[in-house]
């Protein structure tokens, strides 16, 4: 029978990354993925890129991706968040969060998809006890003992414990009988990369607008990842445009520091929604990434929050493993959910929060939040505990996120 | 046969041999210990022998005996590292409760419905003897601490775990756990015949072998979880012996 200790299902970037980590860790574990792998390898930008924490990033140093990564890593050297209405410019009260302020370098990088999937897929090659396979899940079941799994290319194979790493409907957790807790926004998010006339100098931008944030991120060169909110009805109609019409709606809403625009990429759109698994863990079943939390992209916390299960959930299977412990069961199990949950919560609560209280043209509100952020401003150690909490600093770290090996 | 093991004591852990293995159920406490157990004896083992604990079976050429197995909650994750396991348990109805369940795990685990001295008798020799919450339970430490370093090889290695005896032991261990938390049966633990650390220092150092460790378990209600100290053994705490080669 073929048989591994960990079968991950998906293929995505927190999946791969969970199979280097576990895979470097010793554990036999099938990475069983819908996706062919040389789509996955698709050198070609598709405009899509991620704001990694420093922590993250630490999790990319320790797992030796950094150094294929670093040479097209823009780092963020500062973050401005302005609220402000279109047209009207900049309200007088603004937020700016300088890394001079941590001790740790850079407030974060940005990383292009298409250079992440390659590096992942590149390491996980040079891992003997990873074996990675193009199959979807059918279905799977547990015992007490052990999790078989039935994939669409016939085979069935067992494993002390499965991880769900299939996205926001998971097949998995539903397989499990896992509720989910979904809220939508009525928002949708506008995603695409620009390439700009003027230098960004690292700086990143977050404009609030009353439909929604917008976000300017540096990528390497004159280039920039704009994630830009509205209103579901107002963003489709936008979607709808043609690349010309997509930047003339683009250009008012952050006025010409850039100078010159132009798309680099593909346009993508994503509907907004909150959507949280009631369990992270079953009988011989772990969720990770959007399997388990999908949370509103406002602070680029996506990706991060994957990968913060990636490394807590490695951490917690390879120490079960080196004592000897039967990796699937519930208590060894529970021990990453305990660890993932409470963390969840709380960035799930505070982005709503922050984005309920920006997402609104209440005069009252805009008085409110305007005073509110010159009050931060005011207050350094405050201020200090927003930038570690958005660079991914503050917690109970596990070691891959400290950039320690397993 | 001659044993130290007070036939009460034996009788009241019968009464509690089923569910063994249920993470929430009777032996939630001891499940919630597990781990640290585990990390404690895995490092001693793996310093002791020179093995690498993210290497493969790093256990593998180990005979290791497991005394008290009951379940077989230490026996299990022994083999699975790739020793040889005896699980001992003075207790009958635990043998084929940890059988049924070795084999469920599809591991191979010699369990044995006898005692240390009975063993030490027939001359059964092992690399490590985990002696873990058993001390506290016989009516004559020494004899049963000379049992175990007649079981060890020379240069074996021997870990024992038990409970400190003061006020706060008291409260904790008996008070806490037997009458407020319900976690043990009341009248699991008799409080005199726990054993401060520097006595079973002492005890170990005349039954011949060397103490070369000693941590506390270290129960924080605020995580509901236990963590290995190199301070606080005020309560419950694991030693380190060897057998001069």
């Amino acid at each position: 029978m073929e048989r591994y200790d960990v079968i991950i299902i998906g293929g995505g970037l927190n999946g791969t990354s969970l199979a280097l980590a576990l895979g470097r860790a010793g554990l036999a574990t099938l990475l069983a993925d819908p996706v062919p792998e040389p789509d996955r390898a698709d050198p070609g930008f598709d405009g899509r890129s991620y704001a990694l924490s420093h922590a993250s990033c630490r999790l990319l140093r320790a797992l030796d991706l950094w150094t294929p990564l670093a040479p097209q890593a823009q780092p963020i050297l500062d973050i401005k968040v302005t609220d402000g209405r279109p047209g009207e410019g900049p309200s007088p009260l603004m937020l700016e969060f300088d890394h001079a302020e941590i001790e740790e370098g850079p407030m974060g990088w940005m990383v292009e998809d298409r250079y992440l999937r390659r590096a992942l897929l590149a390491a996980l090659d040079e891992i003997p006890n990873v074996t990675r396979r193009t199959a979807r899940a059918v279905t799977h079941e547990v015992s007490d003992t052990t999790a078989n799994v039935t994939l669409d290319d016939g085979s069935t194979p067992a494993a002390a414990m499965i991880v769900g790493a299939d996205g926001m409907t998971s097949p998995t957790a539903r397989r499990a009988g896992i509720r989910r807790l979904e809220w939508s926004y009525g928002q949708t998010g506008l995603v695409c990369a620009i390439a700009h006339e003027k230098p960004h100098h690292g700086t990143a931008h977050q404009f609030f607008m009353p439909a929604g944030p917008l976000a300017i991120l540096p990528l390497s060169g004159n280039r920039s990842s704009i994630v830009w909110t509205e209103r579901t009805p107002e963003a489709a109609r936008i979607g709808a445009l043609d690349d010309a019409g997509y930047l003339d709606a683009l250009r008012p809403r952050f006025g010409s520091f850039l100078g010159e625009i132009a798309l680099d990429g593909a346009r993508f759109s994503y509907p907004l929604l909150l959507s949280v698994a009631q369990r992270f863990s079953a009988p011989r079943l772990a969720l990770i990434g959007d399997a388990a939390h999908r949370l509103h992209p406002l602070a680029g916390q996506g990706l991060n929050a994957g990968l913060k299960d990636v490394a807590a959930l490695a951490e917690v299977l390879a120490d079960a493993s080196r004592r000897g412990e039967d990796i699937g069961r519930q208590d060894v199990l529970d021990r990453y959910q305990t660890w993932r949950r409470f963390d969840t919560a709380t960035l799930a609560l505070a982005t709503d929060t922050f984005n309920r209280l920006f997402s609104n043209d209440n005069p009252l509100a805009r008085a409110v939040r305007d005073i509110g952020l010159g009050a931060v401003n005011a207050m350094p150690p405050l201020r200090r505990a927003f930038i570690r909490e958005a660079a991914g600093l503050t917690g109970d770290l596990p070691r891959l996120l400290q950039g320690r090996p397993l | 046969m001659q044993s130290t093991v007070d036939a009460a004591e034996v009788a009241k852990f019968e009464a509690m041999a089923a569910e063994w293995w249920d993470p929430n159920g009777k032996f939630r406490p001891l499940h919630m210990l597990n781990p640290c157990r585990l990390d404690y004896i895995t490092r001693q083992i793996a310093a002791e022998f020179d093995r690498d604990l993210t290497g493969q079976a790093p256990f593998a050429g180990l005979r290791i005996l497991d005394i008290g197995c009951g379940g077989g909650l230490l026996s299990e994750p022994m083999a699975r590292l790739g020793a040889e396991v005896v699980g001992a348990d003075a207790a009958e109805r635990n043998i084929p409760v940890a059988q049924v369940h070795a084999e469920q795990s599809g591991l191979t685990i010699d369990y044995r419905h006898t005692t240390a001295e009975a063993l030490a008798a027939a001359g059964e020799q092992f690399d490590v003897v985990l002696n873990m919450e058993v001390v506290e339970h016989v009516a004559d430490p020494l004899a049963y601490l000379t049992a175990c370093r007649e079981l060890l090889k020379p240069g074996g290695l021997m870990t024992c775990s038990t409970i400190n005896r003061n006020a706060k032991s008291f409260a904790m261990a008996i008070v806490g756990a037997e009458y407020v938390m319900r976690w043990l049966p009341k009248g699991t633990h008799e409080w005199a015949k726990f054993i401060t650390p520097d006595e079973l220092f002492d005890l170990i150092a005349r039954a011949g072998l060397t103490p070369v460790d000693r941590k506390g378990f270290v129960f924080n209600p605020l995580g509901w979880s236990w963590s290995i100290s190199d301070r606080d053994l005020s309560v419950n705490y694991v030693t380190a012996s060897t057998k001069p080669a």
